[in-house]
């Protein structure tokens, strides 16, 4: 014990208050094996006592264990459970480093329509809040950027590099925009009533918005040669090559949202937030719009809603056959990433099936992200983005995780919090 | 034209009557009228109470000479035959700002330096306690507005300068158009009024929120007596005033029915009974309106009707606002049935002319009639002390009198006169003849029928040709007729006019007619004999259906409760029990509640009375304690001053907010509720149990121990409010501890001059930080950073206390050893960190770390939502550090409850403590653990099944009140558009406004 403090505290002379960031694990070079694990796919499957073989950073085998033969390294992992990496979209993560302190973020730009602003360029790899998500399974960001009536394009990153570069695993996914709310709150200051009330700019706000991606149709078409770069910036929205992600969540709203993707002709579209998606289940399956959902960590909007709206919010999408995934944008966003595991589990809590809620942090994130050919599921041909935990990754108690890999890197799970918890225990342990 | 004379003359006479005996004159031969105005034959209500049949009311110069039945009628009267008409007194209304005009903020709210300081000099140092004010500078006597009031039938109106905290002294006015100032004023120091809002003429900040006034009042008193002991060297002319105005009725703009309470509690600390001016909200708790044993002033500003016809909209109403319009109309019947006397106000209205819609739906809603008059009359002159010469039909009395042509309130009733001070006022003339009826129009050889129905000064004409009904339009005035109708063939714009006088015979018209095309000729109206149509209309007015009124809850919101829940024994079987005591987590157990309390715990336990609940395979815990909670408070900073000891959240407690029942449902039985993080000293903390339904007194515990909210870092600092906020002390960590030396040091001087036994100034702020020192109040201190931790703990040593507990803590772990030696708890959150900078180093490892040194350790929320699934929080310390389970639950419960000194009555599942316990589901630190039941002493405050049973009868009333709203648009009321309350989250950074 003696020793292993002293090693302990060597390693933190020698490293502790140096780097700011754990340094980025090296590409996989041998196989790896995990055996006698209870693999949770993320398609709303389990394997019991699974073998999964990834070699090059990608998976190349899974199933029953027996039923393939080990490769290179084995990691015997009987009695835990590995897990596909957790997707946190619609995420500030690396935006943003204090909240409260100006000079760190770098979220929102100014202006209403900004298209053509891109998160990536601001994305800092070596955030101590990124690397802190690794700890709870959360190996994948959509790191996306805030305010205005179009925010600008996200990007999906994984959370372990040296640089943006890096790690980008989709660059320039997708397009947000923020839809006009329907309610406005009183200016107190004037004089009025703090509350909530009908806004009466709405109509003109969702036609400035129309208006605006008529501009955008035109720009694409002309041939005057000088560039609108904002308006460019669009164009793959009408192609199907990029997301339009429209955040939205007031029940009318969303059926408004429906008629200007018909209106607009626009290919693929991501519901954000939608809080009252609910309500319109029915439409949006029809139509075939996913929903990023709003956190499950909230209190309900209304008085005189059910305490549990929130939390059994994404079953009734589900149940309704919506392609569903939980986001967690709002207050301290990007500390509270990490609970994204525990959000899906609130939900199981209250009703859905457990797999079914792994779904809504894993292969259904991927698919509506449009990265389900490369991450979201454990299975063969994808990256080996995944990790092992010692028990249920959706129970705070039992979120433990003994090793995670991205794209078959094993990846450290310590942190700037890890760090200072071992250098105090030790300082104690004295 | 002979009428018109005759009330001109009036008027005149009224002048000459009136000038003053000691003025000089200069216009004319000085004259004085003593002649008398003398009424007879009429039906006078001398009160509310008493009625004199053909009486006889005798004034002169602008007094009630003599009233009575058989009297003497002096020679040199004027008689006025009143035979079949009522007289009253004429109404007061005890609240307006008549004539003067409210003062406008200054600037942007958002510009310039934040004002610590008062802006006058000689008066009290807070610039919102204003009682030296008379308004009589800035009154200025509105006729138009006056003639309004008179209409409506008031006489008298109590005024006041609508700006401050204390406002200073009101005018009575009459509403005596013809006189002079002289004449109409009354009193100028009719009554003291106050609010709790601050004036609109100073930025100072000082109180920013309601505690803050309220403990500003409290003050205020304390420095007034002080002040009159003769103990000041300076001058204050406010504590002069409010010395001087203390014998005036107190009339206090509470705005709420809580607020009410609110004023009432200071003002019986001080044997001062307010009049409470209310909110129209008090029915919903009549019981505690009545323990305040004030009288009430009652706003009639019903709430409009929500207009719900579009439903993506209507969902913004709340059922709370739904029902509020519902049962808003009783609540002057409620207040009358339970014996609460009130005056009534057109404060709040919109106009004036609403008064009397709004009084007979008051009436429709239940409301007296009797009490209806009383509360215009004889109550509000009471009110004002001045039951002698307002209100009333006496000798003595100012001649303030209405002549109705029915009882007041009564469908048809006209109001003609209204006379003010022995001025005659013609509201309607009561000389109009009736012109109702039906009558045979002839004109140019075809005949018409014609109705006139309604107020018989101001009828309404209907003309139909055979079964065709013509648009048309009346004028009546001065008995002259004059109608315009249109033309039979509906297609043509055509007008037919007549005109006439009916002076020569009001039952046949003849007179001139003028057709389309302008010809002029003749024509003829005769009226059909009455009975026949009068018996046809009466009818269906006597079948109007009482309002449907919906019953309200406690609290009046969704999930509200029509009877709060009672204490039960019962008897949990087969449950796993979480004892928190040496007997640890007890498989298969049984656990018997009687009488409040954990009875007993054991195997097959014998149920006796007590009702069973089978907990095979649930969790027995106890309640969880949230020591760090924002909800259920009216308000959460008081930031206007770097120490704001004197306030406490007690004041504030808002037993309605949803958020209590939240978190029940999240297995939550007790809380502290925080003063915010404003200031290095913040306010006092309220500590409560989840009793949802009860009021805010009955929610704070029994003997609570007390505790204030100290603050560090950032917040108190201001780092973070912007560039302007650097003019308050301290700016740094360093100034922050000298704030806290100078305080307590100034505390034990004040202690010592106190224990002397020599007068000293009783100083609210400096009273609680003693108990501080003497071990009396505990402190729970907001804290991020490691350095200034260890300061409090030094200053504290210095001062020979103890720091009770640092919440937040964040970086308690990087002196856990320090806080276990200088005894003090820690009560963090679980994993929050990254918002700010001093939190950079938080980590989700402090609860182990603290609790591994020795540390009590618990998990607190700061949120209205996190609070809702601590079990969660709690089990977070299983994960990072690896916590014990049966100590992790212990973060959340028992824990919590030692820092809170309230471990001797909850916390654990221990014989003889409150039966303060939850039913949970699964494991209570599982994601998938759900709270069944909720229980405080005995009480089943939540539970699962009455939750889905509520949530039905919830979206059930929803659709009936809004079918009751669509029915009111469509029968054509007046609509608002659908609104959502703000229901704000507190956290420990909010800093709220008041207005």
């Amino acid at each position: 014990m003696k020793n292993l403090s002293y090693i302990m505290l060597l390693l933190i002379v020698a490293f502790g208050n140096v780097t700011a960031q754990q340094t980025p694990a090296k590409s996989q070079t041998e196989a790896i094996t995990i055996t006698g694990a209870t693999a949770h796919i993320g398609n709303g499957e389990v394997i019991e006592n699974s073998i999964i073989i990834f070699e090059n950073g990608k998976i190349t085998n899974i199933g029953v264990n027996g039923s393939a033969t080990a490769k290179g390294k084995v990691i015997d992992a009987s009695g835990k459970h590995v897990y596909p990496g957790f997707i946190a979209p619609n995420s500030t993560l690396g935006l943003v480093e204090i909240g409260a302190v100006r000079a760190t973020d770098d979220d929102s730009e100014i202006g209403g329509f900004n298209p053509h602003i891109r998160s990536i360029i601001a994305y800092n790899a070596e955030s101590k809040i990124v690397e802190s998500m690794r700890p709870n399974g959360v190996l994948i960001a959509q790191t996306t950027p805030r305010g205005g009536w179009i925010s600008g394009t996200s990007s999906i990153v994984q959370l372990d590099a040296w640089n943006w570069e890096d790690a980008a695993l989709k660059t320039d996914d997708g397009i947000h925009l923020n839809w006009p709310s329907p309610f406005t709150r009183g200016r107190w200051w004037l004089g009025e009533d703090p509350g909530f009330k009908p806004n009466k700019k709405y109509t003109e706000q969702v036609i400035e918005i129309n208006d605006y991606l008529y501009q955008v149709k035109a720009t694409i078409q002309s041939n005057s040669g000088k560039k609108h770069l904002p308006h460019l910036a669009m164009a793959k929205i009408f192609d199907g090559s990029q997301t339009l992600f429209i955040h939205v969540s007031p029940e009318k709203a969303i059926l408004d949202v429906l008629s200007f993707i018909k209106e607009q002709g626009i290919k693929k579209v991501v519901l954000v937030h939608a809080d009252e998606a609910y309500k319109v289940a029915n439409q949006l399956k029809q139509e075939n719009i996913p929903v990023l959902l709003t956190r499950t960590h909230s209190t309900p909007n209304y008085e005189d809603d059910d305490y549990d709206l929130p939390y059994k919010n994404a079953k009734t999408l589900m149940d309704a056959g919506v392609l569903v995934a939980l986001e967690n944008s709002g207050q301290m966003e990007r500390a509270n990433a990490r609970n994204l595991p525990f959000q899906a589990g609130t939900v199981a809590a209250h009703g859905l099936d457990k797999e079914k809620a792994l779904q809504l942090i894993t292969g259904n994130t991927a698919k509506i992200l449009g990265i389900d050919d490369m991450v979201g599921t454990l299975e063969v041909g994808k990256d080996a983005t995944l990790f092992i935990s010692i028990g249920d990754a959706l129970d705070m108690r039992t979120n433990q995780l003994e090793k995670a890999f991205i794209q078959g890197r094993d990846i450290s799970l310590e942190s700037h919090q890890t760090k200072l918890w071992k250098r105090y225990n030790n300082k104690y342990s004295k | 034209m002979k009428k018109l004379l005759l009330s001109l003359l009036v008027i005149f006479m009224g002048f000459t009557l009136n000038a003053q005996e000691y003025f000089p004159k200069n216009d004319g031969v000085k004259t004085s009228n003593s002649n008398y105005t003398v009424f007879t034959n009429a039906i006078i209500h001398t009160s509310p109470e008493t009625e004199i049949k053909n009486g006889i009311l005798i004034i002169q110069k602008g007094k009630i000479i003599q009233v009575g039945t058989s009297l003497t009628i002096p020679k040199n009267s004027i008689v006025i035959d009143l035979q079949g008409k009522h007289i009253y007194a004429s109404f007061i209304d005890p609240y307006t700002n008549f004539g003067i005009k409210k003062p406008e903020k200054q600037g942007n709210p958002f510009g310039g330096n934040p004002q610590y300081d008062a802006s006058r000099e000689g008066y009290y140092w807070n610039d919102h306690i204003r009682p030296e004010t008379n308004p009589l500078k800035d009154f200025s006597y509105d006729k138009k507005k006056a003639e309004k009031y008179i209409k409506e039938g008031f006489g008298t109106l109590n005024t006041h300068m609508p700006d401050g905290i204390i406002r200073g002294t009101g005018l009575l006015v009459a509403l005596n158009n013809h006189g002079t100032e002289g004449e109409r004023l009354i009193s100028d120091a009719s009554s003291q009024l106050l609010s709790f809002s601050k004036s609109a003429k100073s930025k100072q900040l000082y109180p920013t929120s309601l505690m803050g006034s309220m403990a500003l009042l409290r003050q205020v008193y304390l420095d007034a007596s002080w002040y009159a002991k003769g103990n000041t060297n300076n001058k204050d002319l406010s504590l002069e005033a409010l010395n001087r105005n203390k014998n005036l009725p107190q009339i206090f703009e509470a705005g709420s029915r809580i607020n009410g309470f609110r004023a009432d509690k200071v003002g019986d600390e001080f044997n001062i009974q307010y009049i409470i001016v209310g909110g129209g909200d008090e029915y919903a708790r009549i019981d505690k309106v009545k323990a305040t044993n004030a009288k009430y002033i009652l706003p009639l500003d019903f709430p409009e009707a929500y207009d719900v016809s579009d439903p993506y909209m209507a969902k913004l109403v709340s059922l709370g606002d739904m029902r509020h319009w519902n049962q808003a109309p009783t609540n002057p019947s409620v207040l009358a049935k339970n014996g609460i006397q009130f005056s009534l106000t057109t404060h709040k209205l919109k106009k004036i002319e609403d008064l009397t819609t709004r009084i007979e739906k008051a009436i429709e809603h239940g409301l007296d009639k009797q009490t209806a008059l009383a509360s215009l009359t004889t109550i509000p002159a009471q009110i004002l002390g001045k039951g002698d010469i307002l209100g009333a039909i006496k000798k003595g009395a100012y001649a303030n009198f209405l002549i109705t042509s029915q009882e007041l309130f009564s469908k048809d009733n006209v109001i003609y006169e209204n006379w003010v001070q022995g001025h005659k006022n013609i509201v309607n003339d009561m000389n109009t003849t009736d012109i109702n009826g039906k009558y045979d129009l002839t004109l140019a050889g075809k005949t018409y029928e014609l109705s006139i129905s309604g107020k018989p000064a101001k009828p309404k004409a209907e003309v139909k040709f055979g079964e065709t009904k013509l648009g048309s339009k009346i004028t009546y005035k001065d008995d002259w007729v004059s109608i315009t109708f249109t033309g039979i063939d509906t297609t043509k714009t055509q007008y037919t006019r007549i005109v006439t006088t009916i002076n020569n015979n009001p039952k046949f018209w003849t007179g001139k007619a003028i057709l389309p095309n302008g010809a002029e000729t003749t024509f003829t109206a005769k009226q059909k004999p009455k009975e026949d149509t009068e018996k046809n209309e009466k009818k269906p007015e006597d079948k109007k259906e009482a309002p449907k009124v919906l019953p309200i809850t406690y609290p009046n919101i969704a999930y509200g409760t029509s009877k709060l829940p009672k204490s039960e024994n019962l008897l949990f079987k087969n449950a796993t029990v979480w004892t928190n005591e040496s007997e640890g987590i007890l498989m298969e157990t049984d656990v018997l509640v009687k009488d409040g309390k954990i009875a007993a715990i054991g195997k097959n336990l014998n149920s006796g009375n007590a009702k069973v609940i089978d907990a095979t395979g649930k969790h027995l815990t106890s309640g969880i304690v949230d020591e760090h909670s924002h909800i259920a408070a009216a308000a959460i900073n008081e930031a206007g001053h770097n120490s704001t000891a004197e306030v406490t959240i007690e004041d504030v407690v808002s037993p309605d907010d949803i958020n209590m029942y939240r978190n029940l449902a999240g297995g939550v039985t007790s809380i502290q509720i925080l003063h915010g993080s404003a200031n290095p000293i913040g306010g006092r903390s309220a500590i409560l149990k989840l009793k949802w339904g009860e009021s805010a007194e009955n929610l704070i515990y029994n003997n609570s121990p007390k505790f204030i909210k100290f603050a560090l870092g950032e917040n108190v600092k201001q780092s973070n409010w912007g560039d302007r906020e650097r003019v308050r002390f301290p700016q740094t960590r360093m100034g922050v501890e000298q704030l806290y030396i100078d305080y307590f040091t100034r505390a034990k001087e004040y202690e010592q001059l106190k224990n002397s036994g020599k007068p000293y100034r009783k100083d609210i702020e400096m009273e609680t930080l003693v108990e501080i020192l003497n071990g009396k109040r505990y402190i729970s201190c907001h804290s991020y950073v490691q350095s200034e931790i260890n300061m409090l703990m030094k200053v504290a040593e210095k001062f020979n206390f103890r720091i009770n507990t640092f919440t937040h803590i964040l970086e308690g772990y990087k002196l856990a050893d320090k806080m276990a030696a200088h005894g003090v708890g820690g009560s963090t959150f679980s994993d929050w960190w990254a918002y700010k900078y001093e939190v950079n180093d938080a980590i989700p490892y402090n609860a182990t770390i603290m609790h591994n040194q020795g540390v009590t350790v618990a998990i607190n929320s700061d949120d209205g939502e996190m609070s809702r699934r601590l079990n969660q929080e709690a089990a977070k310390s299983v994960k990072y550090g690896g916590v014990s389970e049966e100590d992790a639950w212990k973060f959340v419960t028992l824990n919590p409850a030692k820092l809170l000194h309230i471990d001797d009555r909850v916390g654990s599942i221990k014989v003889g403590k409150d039966a303060d316990v939850v039913l949970w589901t699964d494991h209570p630190l599982s994601i998938y653990a759900k709270a069944e039941k909720t229980i405080i002493e005995g009480a089943i405050y939540f539970d699962l099944e009455k939750d889905k049973t509520n949530r039905k009868a919830i979206a059930k009333e929803r659709n009936q009140l809004s079918t009751m709203l669509l029915k009111a648009k469509n029968n054509g009321l007046k609509t608002q558009p659908p609104k959502k309350k703000e229901k704000q989250h507190f956290h420990c950074d909010t800093v709220e406004h008041i207005h």
